[in-house]
């Protein structure tokens, strides 16, 4: 309960704050139709009805997002264009294959840098230049690129997603490859334990606590990645898709729906990370705090 | 328990060792010579940056001297270190915390390939060396800084090293706590008939633990005085208000004090 009540206030401030802007920024539109058709513009309820009712508004009302949303996630089949079940399936497919290979990716660079001083000098400043080019940028040239080479779909707009997701895990992991003090360091040397000795059964386990922090990043930019990636492929399928066509036909009620849809996988994303996080902390031994 | 026949484990000959540190070398060990016998119980004990610490962890290679020479088992410390002739006790325990106590002294039997059979052989009996028997499938958060340093004890006693290097184990520890672990040490010690070198900071520690006393001043490192303890083997804690006893700490206390007044 103490938590729901600071989340609902939050809630409730933004809805209104959402249906306070959208009256001025829809009026407009209202009082040049009447003015088209010779009729004295609505004036009062009357007007505030009409801006939250309309087809194309510049700003959607809240409900109008809502309902848009639960009618092409619960009102249609999941197999229909028009589901955002479907393209939110497509986008989680490309999303999680993504941030597989991104993650995959982040820990073997870290595993590198950490062992290996060529690799310590050389990989971080290429890993954080990769991050500054804007990945709207690269997007369309890896979709053309792999294109060409005969590969099209998931694994283009995967790519993409683990290009943006690798980083927080490298960052994070080459943090918690090195978090052991000196004297667990110690420790291994008096075992005479070999290097990957030391990796599996120190440096690893220790990592944990960051590598899961980074795959909250990581999960979230690897949405956005395969969102990104789904623009220039021309609209066909997935949430980026829907947002891409919404804005071609100014269907902003549906670019609207296609974000929220975007907001709650991610939550969910990041909440199932969480949870697997909180089980696996858990199993091995860690206690949240000093309980 | 006091072997009498020299047996040299440890021997140290005019051993040097410079720390090349920004602000220019700092000597931390100079002409330090020591002989440490089979089945002796030596004390280090000193001031803060008396070179005691230092010493110990060159004993384990885990500093390299850079003079003099220093052998452990008539092999070099790096020599010794491969063929796991010591068991090193830190001052925090260091247990994992993702592992048991039973998982975190099968660490150094994994690492050293023993068979599942042996290892849960050997935690068991180590356990029980250290009286936590049963406690072998608790987290170290679930047992308190006592118990948690004889885990690490267990730990480092689990692989048949002779040689225990203990450094300050009990320091983080509290005087009722610290006590008894002594008294649990000495019998330990009894039992096993290993080499421990122990590095303290207290006096009455190193005079009841101790069959040699190695005192140590700072700037540079060195050793003043090395007592040959004429305590019985067997120390109930009472020792500690005997004449001898306060003999040899008068003794181990001059010794600390000449190592300041000359700096």
């Amino acid at each position: 309960m103490s938590r729901i009540l600071p989340i609902l206030t939050v809630v409730l401030a933004i809805i209104s704050i959402w249906y306070g802007a959208a009256v001025p920024m829809n009026t407009a539109w209202e009082v040049d139709q009447a003015a088209r058709a010779g009729v004295p513009a609505p004036v009062g309820m009357d007007l505030v009805a009409a801006t939250l009712a309309q087809d194309r508004p510049v700003l959607p009302a809240p409900h109008q997002v809502a309902a848009e949303l639960y009618k092409s996630t619960f009102g249609l089949k999941v197999t229909s264009p028009k589901s955002l079940i479907y393209h939110g399936w497509i986008t989680i497919s490309a999303t999680l294959v993504g941030f597989a290979i991104g993650t995959s990716f982040g820990i073997l660079l870290a595993v590198g840098i950490v062992h290996n001083r060529a690799m310590d000098a050389s990989v971080m400043p290429w890993a954080i230049a990769s991050q500054t080019i804007p990945i709207l940028a690269i997007a369309p040239m890896i979709i053309v690129v792999m294109n060409a080479l005969g590969v099209q779909g998931l694994i283009p707009k995967a790519i993409i997603s683990a290009f943006l997701s690798f980083f927080p895990v490298l960052v994070g992991m080459v943090k918690g490859l090195r978090s052991p003090d000196a004297a667990q360091f110690d420790l291994m040397k008096t075992y005479n334990a070999s290097a990957p000795k030391v990796l599996w059964a120190l440096r690893l386990p220790s990592s944990v606590p960051y590598l899961f922090a980074s795959l909250k990043v990581g999960i979230a930019a690897s949405l956005v990645g395969a969102i990104v990636g789904e623009m220039p492929t021309g609209a066909v399928a997935g949430l980026g898709a829907r947002l891409l066509s919404g804005s071609y036909y100014g269907q902003t009620v549906q670019i609207w729906a296609a974000l929220m849809a975007a907001a709650i996988v991610a939550a969910g994303l990041v909440a199932i990370v969480g949870a697997v996080e909180r089980a696996t902390l858990q199993r091995m031994g860690y206690r949240e705090g000093a309980r | 328990m006091a072997k009498t026949a020299s047996n040299p484990v440890i021997e140290a000959r005019d051993v040097n060792l410079v720390f090349q540190t920004a602000d220019g070398p700092v000597q931390a060990l100079k002409d330090v010579n020591l002989v440490v016998n089979k089945g002796d119980f030596v004390s280090f004990i000193g001031p803060s940056g008396c070179g005691k610490t230092t010493l110990l962890r060159s004993i384990a290679a885990l500093e390299a001297v850079t003079g003099g020479s220093l052998t452990v088992n008539a092999m070099t410390p790096d020599q010794a270190r491969m063929a796991r002739a010591y068991g090193y006790v830190f001052q925090a325990a260091g247990l994992y915390p993702w592992r048991t106590i039973a998982g975190n002294i099968a660490l150094p039997l994994e690492i050293m390939r023993f068979s599942k059979a042996e290892i849960a052989e050997r935690c068991e009996r180590v356990l029980d060396l250290v009286e936590l028997t049963g406690f072998g499938r608790k987290f170290p958060w679930q047992l308190s800084g006592g118990m948690q340093q004889r885990a690490s004890i267990a730990r480092a006693l689990a692989f048949d090293a002779d040689i225990l290097l203990m450094d300050e184990p009990f320091g983080a520890l509290d005087e009722i706590v610290r006590d008894r672990l002594n008294e649990e040490l000495l019998k330990l010690w009894a039992r096993t008939g290993k080499t421990i070198c122990f590095v303290t900071h207290s006096i009455p520690e190193a005079v009841y633990l101790s069959t040699k006393i190695v005192v140590m001043s700072p700037r540079p490192g060195r050793i003043t005085d090395v007592i040959d303890s004429p305590l019985p083997s067997v120390r109930p804690l009472d020792i500690r208000d005997s004449a001898e006893f306060i003999a040899i700490a008068h003794r181990v206390r001059e010794g600390l004090r000449a190592g300041h007044v000359d700096v």
